[in-house]
């Protein structure tokens, strides 16, 4: 009898002694803010274009943190996808074809002759990359253009183009060298009736 | 001195011999040179020259932008006819910005003149370098002045030259060392000035024995403190951290610089470079090429002009028509193929390889990796060469940027051993380019976050200061109405006394027509006569006070008025007149509230013009006072002493009066007189501030 009742002290003992390491625990390293809404949005593209349905990324990153689909992202496209699929521990699925299509880097680019000045896309622009002041021309710093197209809806006299960014040897990737098909060295690429017999 | 070893490395067949047998020759002046604005990593050189400009052979025609950048010169005198977009030796295979100069055939030196290196200062030196446009010629040209002033920062404490130069074909260097020796040691003596290393090394392979005699030669006749170590032959003992492990032993940590550990390494071409841009004034327009391969007929080496077409070189080396099947930029290890022979030669150019077929066929088809383990043996940097493999080929690029991945010098060591012919450099090559175009992304990404929450914060901000702005200009209207309401209502004070005026005449004309009324209802003996006479006397009693309203506000008014007059006599309010006045008011006042029928109207209307006596009295007292002060005479001791001055009068009067005795009378006469004399001299004082 005594022997019980001496173990359940000892386990009763030790549960309130976890119990207070826990407790303190939670609250000495108590994490503020929502850290993975942090991570989503270091992941999405950071066009602020919108095509998403969300005024920016960091709206989409909340959304997606709440349970909204990981395929809204055009710019990001496929390998943003797999990324917050991968993040998530979810499983990756296609672009939203909805939301828009996976598209080359664009820029965008006034046509400075018919720019008449009207401010409309320097208001529009989420990342302050238009240059310009009223009644004179504008211009896009192209560095600093994410491509996010919505200063092309507001301009009356529609100057504005999208430009697929070129690659020049700054940019310039090395190709991925041709794959080898077969995975072992007797993997020949010929059908058994064209063994000699 | 002790050689040490490093890990790994080949001995592919040298294949140097060929291109050794002649003289370095001098190439004829291309009519057209292309300089490509970028010939290394960082910025692009930004062009100072505009297309018709005659230029001078060493003008400088693009200046360097950033601190990574380097300036570039005409190699002969000409015309620039276009700056445009051309072929340039890159692995891409794409055009870049090139400047083109049309030669005039003078070939005419701009002015330029040697500097004595010693006697200028650090810094200017080292800006004269950087406009000399002298960059490293070794492989990747770094601009040297940057690599010069590390020493800022950094303690060097050893100098390697490398002359090693271990890629199979090339042999630019050797030739060189064997023709310029002197000029390389004269280079390496401005670096030694720069630096101030405790030792130099100069490390070369074995491979080269003429151009070791023709250094030792020309060590003997300097006096230079250096050592020339002789390494063995393997490749890839040229390259930087192989080369720095053969000398001292030391490994570069991975991640870090050679200067990180006290070392900076120069190539004998560089120094050469920098000999001629400061003991001669001549900036960087020229480099040795070796033009090598079994497709040209006669193989050597060329002083060619930077910008001169590949095409002029391999004619000058007589190319076999038709049996080139490649033209490899660099040597056969690192190189890269050409795609046309327009493509210029560049600061780092230094081998051409016109292959045949034969020479250098295509690269067999990849078989599958065995895990055979010998690229391992043979990468000079200790890597797992297989394992990054896998890690490029199935694009797991974090992994294989784990596995150090950028530790990787794409020497081509394990490519050549591969019995596989698996094109491994090629998989590092694309692993590392899509890692760093990755890193890339993220950065402009985390810019354009940047960008976009800070324009965030200021749209807020200025939604904020607009609602304050708002809130100020409302309440401010407010207040301007209220004071607008104000200045009406003061200004009013003249329409008042019209509307008094009219209240009066109404109220006696009211009171004529009842006092008619009156006179009548008693004629006719009427009833309601009392009523009538009530109303009479109420009538009256509103007339008389209309009237008397009407009075005090004109008076009051011109009282107003009074002391706006400019006349500074008139400035002086009359103290008494006012003292009377209040003392009136209070008499009046008393009287009224004494009265049986008190009426209340008009004993506060009494009240309020006391207060106002009073008011003017004790303003135009302390006007008084401000006055006196101003003519420097403190009005109220002077009152006191006037009035000191009347007590004592009295009093000596008095003592007179009731004295007896005549002397004593006579002493209070004389005292009386002196007092009173006082009085008189203090009220006249007083008399213009009363």
């Amino acid at each position: 009898m005594s022997s019980v009742a001496i173990a359940i002290l000892v386990l009763a003992i030790l549960a309130i002694i976890f119990g207070v390491i826990l407790g303190f625990a939670a609250v000495r390293f108590k994490v503020d803010g929502d850290p993975i809404v942090d991570q989503i949005d270091a992941l999405l593209p950071q066009t602020q274009c919108g095509q998403c349905g969300h005024p920016g990324c960091r709206p989409y990153a909340e959304g997606i943190a709440s349970g909204e689909a990981i395929n809204k992202c055009p710019p990001g496209g496929q390998t943003t996808i797999d990324q917050l699929a991968e993040l998530l521990n979810v499983d990756s699925i296609p672009l939203d074809a909805e939301h828009g299509i996976e598209d080359v880097r664009k820029v965008a680019y006034i046509r400075e002759d018919e720019c008449i000045g009207c401010t409309k896309c320097i208001q529009a622009c989420p990342v302050d990359a238009i240059l310009g002041a009223a009644k004179l021309m504008h211009t896009v710093i192209v560095d600093e253009c994410t491509g996010c197209d919505l200063c092309v809806e507001p301009c009356p006299v529609d100057c504005i183009d999208m430009l697929p960014v070129g690659t020049t040897t700054l940019n310039w990737k090395w190709p991925e060298p041709p794959q080898t098909n077969n995975l072992i060295a007797t993997d020949r690429q010929t059908r058994v009736e064209e063994y000699p017999s | 001195m002790k050689v040490f070893s490093f890990h790994g490395g080949i001995h592919p067949p040298e294949n140097k011999k060929q291109s050794t047998r002649a003289e370095v020759r001098h190439l004829a002046t291309p009519k057209t040179l292309v300089i490509p604005t970028q010939q290394h990593l960082g910025l692009a050189a930004d062009p100072v020259v505009s297309v018709g400009e005659k230029v001078l052979k060493g003008q400088m025609i693009a200046e360097p932008v950033g601190r990574i950048s380097a300036s570039l010169h005409a190699p002969t005198s000409g015309t620039v006819t276009a700056i445009e977009e051309l072929p340039v030796p890159h692995a891409s295979g794409l055009t870049a910005e090139c400047i083109v100069i049309e030669s005039d055939g003078l070939d005419q030196w701009i002015d330029h003149q040697a500097i004595d290196y010693k006697s200028i200062e650090r810094n200017e030196l080292l800006h004269r370098i950087r406009q000399m446009g002298i960059a490293g010629m070794g492989g990747a040209g770094f601009p040297t002045d940057v690599k010069l002033n590390l020493s800022s920062d950094h303690i060097v404490t050893t100098l390697i030259i490398n002359a090693a130069e271990c890629e199979p074909y090339i042999t630019a260097d050797d030739m060189l060392m064997r023709e310029h020796a002197s000029e390389i040691l004269e280079g390496v003596k401005i670096i030694q000035h720069l630096l101030k290393p405790i030792k130099t090394l100069i490390g070369i392979e074995d491979n080269k024995p003429n151009a070791i005699r023709a250094l030792n030669e020309a060590l003997a006749n300097t006096d230079i403190d250096l050592d020339l170590v002789v390494v063995p032959t393997k490749y890839p003992s040229g390259g930087e951290r192989q080369l720095i492990q053969l000398l001292t032993g030391v490994e570069v940590p991975s991640g870090k610089i050679p200067a990180d550990i006290g070392i900076v390494m120069q190539n004998v071409g560089t120094a050469q470079a920098l000999h001629r841009a400061i003991n001669h004034g001549e900036p960087l327009i020229q480099r040795i090429v070796t033009v090598t391969g079994e497709a040209v007929e006669h193989p050597g080496n060329f002083w060619a002009l930077i910008g001169t077409p590949f095409s002029d070189l391999l004619s000058a080396a007589d190319l076999k028509p038709g049996a080139m099947h490649r033209l490899v930029m660099g040597g056969p290890m690192m190189g890269v193929a050409a795609e046309t022979d327009a493509i210029p030669v560049i600061k780092t150019t230094n081998c051409l390889i016109a292959a045949t077929e034969s020479e250098m066929p295509e690269a067999p088809a990849a078989q599958p990796c065995i895990r055979c383990g010998m690229c391992e043996q043979a990468c000079p940097a200790q890597l797992l060469p297989q394992q990054l493999y896998w890690f490029a080929k199935g694009k797991e690029f974090e992994k294989a940027k784990n596995h150090n991945l950028f530790d990787c010098i794409e020497c081509g060591a394990c490519a050549y051993v591969c019995p596989s012919s698996i094109p491994l450099v090629q998989f590092y090559r694309f692993a590392k380019s899509e890692i760093r175009a990755e890193a890339l992304e993220q950065r402009k990404a985390d810019h354009a976050r940047e960008r976009f929450e800070a324009r965030q914060a200021r749209l807020e901000r200025e939604a904020i200061e607009k609602a304050e702005r708002r809130k100020a200009r409302a309440a401010e209207a407010a207040k301007a109405q209220a004071e607008r309401k104000n200045q009406s209502s003061s200004e009013s004070g003249n329409s008042d006394t019209a509307a008094l005026k009219t209240a009066a005449a109404v109220a006696r004309t009211k009171l004529k027509k009842a006092e008619v009324a009156l006179k009548n209802a008693q004629d006719k003996g009427l009833d309601g006569v009392d009523t009538l006479q009530s109303t009479v006397e109420k009538l009256k009693q509103t007339a008389t006070e209309a009237e008397q309203a009407l009075k005090s506000s004109t008076t009051a008014s011109t009282s107003n008025a009074a002391p706006s007059k400019s006349d500074p006599k008139a400035d002086k309010p009359d103290l008494k007149a006012l003292k009377q006045q209040v003392s009136i008011m209070r008499t009046k006042l008393k009287k009224a509230e004494a009265a049986e029928d008190k009426d209340l109207n008009e004993i506060k209307t009494l009240k309020a013009r006391l207060e106002e006596a009073t008011q003017a009295h004790t303003d135009a007292d302390h006007a008084l006072i401000e006055l006196a002060n101003n003519a420097g005479i403190d009005l109220k001791q002077l009152r006191i002493d006037v009035a000191m001055a009347k007590v004592a009068v009295t009093k000596a009067e008095r003592m007179i009066s009731k004295s007896d005795d005549e002397k004593e009378q006579e002493t209070l006469k004389t005292e009386l007189t002196s007092a009173k004399s006082k009085l008189a001299q203090l009220e006249t004082q007083l008399k213009p501030y009363e």
